[in-house]
């Protein structure tokens, strides 16, 4: 009984000796704890994130020939639509025309295509709104004022360089990486 | 032998639990002889109906999940399953589809008796701020229930709802990426959002019982918005207020009825019968009816984070009700100014959830934007210096008062509530 005391008041009498220590411990304790609960936590987070097999980068090849001038196409890359346009040269030079002073999201032609393939435009069809996929590629769609593309959803549109004219998106359509494979051939991821 | 509770029941076998584990006695405490006050109107039968719906939802639910598949390619079938060969799965579907919105109808309205009747204010902040708790954990519930089924509106609505989260600056896109568990609303997003579709309604079953816990320790508010003073301004619950309950049980059952025999698909979309497409956006995509108003606050800002921000402080700002509310006095009854502006919120989320459900064009964006400016304006403008503006009509003496003349024989009434003296100032 009496060591139990003893014990007790020789705690208490280093912790009021020495507050620094005691303070040390406490710190060193929580931060372990803290440290314990995010290594036990990570694993229920990042198990939430895209699986491996959802990640093993799928590339497509896709045959440009059937595209005939004016016509777009919707193809399906990582679960996403991807718009390929076979461009016109009005179109083209509609888009290389605008000064960039004009764009919401300011961005040359030139840039969102290949060089020597200006006609070829690629890109991600789906809003960088909220995500839905904006109509163009039928040819009774509309298209918008500015002759690309025009997303039913809140009414955002895009040109003929998929690059928005007019909010409520903030950005211009994503770029997927893609290469020619050939001269009517593209391979897309 | 520490402890053991002095029962009062008569039931031999009760008492022998009672004695061990006082359940008996805490109901009866709670939810027997529970002291009420007397002047209950009907708009306090919405928190039982709220009740009565969630057990209603879980009931359903647990039965749906018995024949349903939560996969991209199972689950619309599995649904068509339900309604065309699993005996009574129509009955069960529909009760839970419509349920839904049964649900979200007595909550709103179980809020608006909140706001009308200053039930948020002091000692009853935080009872107020776990039923905020309540509605959004509901929200989440009925958002990720709607994508369950798989159609074009599921799918769509679950699109742009997750997309909110890429208006976040920097982390936006990991975080949607996340959400997802792919690059884009797929199979892992079906399958979490229904593990969690599943675990969300127990969740709320455990904040009711917060709220429960709360609302028992403050004691109810009543239409006067007076605290309860003396024994005569009470009935005990039983049998006068489970009985009131029951009637409008009855009413809700019937209204609810009525959607599921007669009208089972009035408030669904029917695009959600074509199943999902994820290269065909809807020409039309609008969520269900219980989210269109914060949907139009949304779309009537054109900045993607300016409308995100919007959309959830419009719901945050309750939070903070109580200190923004800065008048002592309690129910419109006596607030002649506030009375109107109260109505004037409700037309204004009226307006909100017309504007919603039509294309964002036109005459539409500017009353959406009206009534947006209106809501924001209330709370956090119109609250805080109308208490200093107003003057409140003379409040009542107590609630016995102007019901009773004099003492009824026998004394009459009920025992007090335990926090009825922890009251705000009362202005007379
Ligand atoms: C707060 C309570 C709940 C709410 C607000 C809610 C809401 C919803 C909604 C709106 C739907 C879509 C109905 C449709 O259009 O078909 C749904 C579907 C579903 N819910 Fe719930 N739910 C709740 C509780 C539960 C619980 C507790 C379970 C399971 C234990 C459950 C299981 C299901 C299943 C399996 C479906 C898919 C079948 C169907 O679409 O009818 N729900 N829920
Ligand atoms: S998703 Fe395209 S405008 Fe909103």
């Amino acid at each position: 009984m009496s060591d139990t005391a003893t014990v007790r008041q020789a705690i208490t009498t280093v912790g009021a000796a020495d507050p620094s220590k005691r303070d040390f411990l406490k710190l060193l304790t929580g931060s372990a704890v803290v440290i314990g609960v995010g290594a036990i936590v990570w694993p229920f987070i990042d198990s939430m994130s895209p699986a491996k097999d959802v990640l093993a980068l799928s590339s497509i090849e896709v045959d440009l020939a059937p595209v005939q001038e004016g016509q777009a196409i919707t193809v399906v890359w990582r679960g996403k639509p991807v718009f390929v346009r076979n461009r016109t040269a009005d179109e083209i030079k509609t888009a290389e025309g605008v000064a960039l002073n004009q764009l919401i999201d300011p961005q040359s032609d030139a840039d969102r295509v290949k060089a020597g393939k200006e006609k070829w435009l690629v890109v991600i069809g789906i809003c960088t709104h909220l995500g839905c996929v904006p109509l163009g590629n039928k040819v009774s769609d509309p298209r918008g004022d500015f002759g690309g593309w025009f997303c039913p959803c809140h009414g955002s549109q895009y040109d003929t360089s998929g690059r928005v004219r007019h909010g409520p998106a903030p950005s211009n359509l994503g770029l997927p990486p893609y290469a020619f494979a050939g001269d009517t051939k593209i391979k897309i991821g | 032998m520490a402890g053991l509770h002095k029962s009062e029941f008569e039931n031999q076998v009760v008492n022998w639990i009672d004695t061990r584990m006082p359940i008996f006695t805490m109901m009866q405490k709670e939810y027997g002889s529970f002291p009420t006050p007397k002047n209950f109107n009907y708009f306090w039968n919405f928190g039982a109906l709220a009740m009565i719906s969630l057990a209603i939802m879980i009931a359903t639910g647990i039965f749906l999940a018995m024949n349903y598949t939560a996969h991209t390619s199972l689950a619309f079938d599995s649904v068509e399953r339900i309604m065309r060969d699993v005996n009574y799965g129509w009955l069960l579907r529909y009760i839970h589809a419509n349920g839904a919105s049964m649900f979200f109808i007595v909550v709103y309205i179980h809020i608006f008796r909140a706001l009308y009747y200053g039930s948020y204010k002091a000692p009853r902040e935080l009872l107020f701020m776990l039923g905020v708790v309540i509605l959004l954990l509901m929200m989440a519930t009925a958002f990720m229930g709607y994508v369950l089924p798989w159609g074009q509106m599921s799918y769509w609505g679950a699109t742009v709802i997750t997309n909110l989260f890429s208006a976040i600056p920097f982390v936006g896109e990991g975080i949607v990426t996340w959400l997802w568990g792919g690059f884009s609303v797929d199979n892992p997003t079906l399958n979490r959002f229904y593990s969690l579709h599943y675990l969300m309604p127990f969740m709320i079953t455990g904040v009711v019982f917060l709220h429960i816990v709360a609302l028992h320790i403050t004691g109810s508010n009543n239409p006067l918005g007076i605290d309860v003073k003396t024994p005569q301004d009470t009935l005990p619950f039983h049998p006068y207020y489970t009985a009131k309950d029951s009637i409008g049980i009855c009413v809700y059952l019937l209204v609810f009825a009525g959607l599921v025999f007669f009208a089972p698909n009035f408030l669904n979309h029917p695009d959600n019968y074509i199943p999902a497409n994820p290269l065909v956006t809807p020409a039309h995509i609008v969520p269900e009816w219980y989210f269109l108003p914060y949907y139009a606050i949304l779309r009537s800002v054109p900045d993607k984070l300016g409308g995100v921000i919007l959309m959830f402080s419009s719901i945050a700002v309750l939070f903070v009700l109580p200190w923004l509310d800065t008048s002592p006095v309690r129910s419109s009854r006596f607030r002649p100014i506030y009375k109107q502006l109260i109505l004037l919120l409700v037309v204004s989320f009226l307006v909100l959830g017309y504007v919603g459900g039509q294309p964002p064009e036109g005459i539409y964006v500017v009353l959406g934007r009206v009534a947006t400016a209106y809501w924001f304006l209330h709370f956090l403008v119109l609250l805080p210096i109308l208490g200093k503006l107003e003057k409140p009509l003379p409040l009542p003496e107590s609630i016995a008062r102007p019901v009773v003349r004099r003492p009824p024989p026998g004394g009459g009434g009920g025992p007090l509530p335990q926090g009825a003296t922890a009251k705000p100032m009362e202005k007379s």
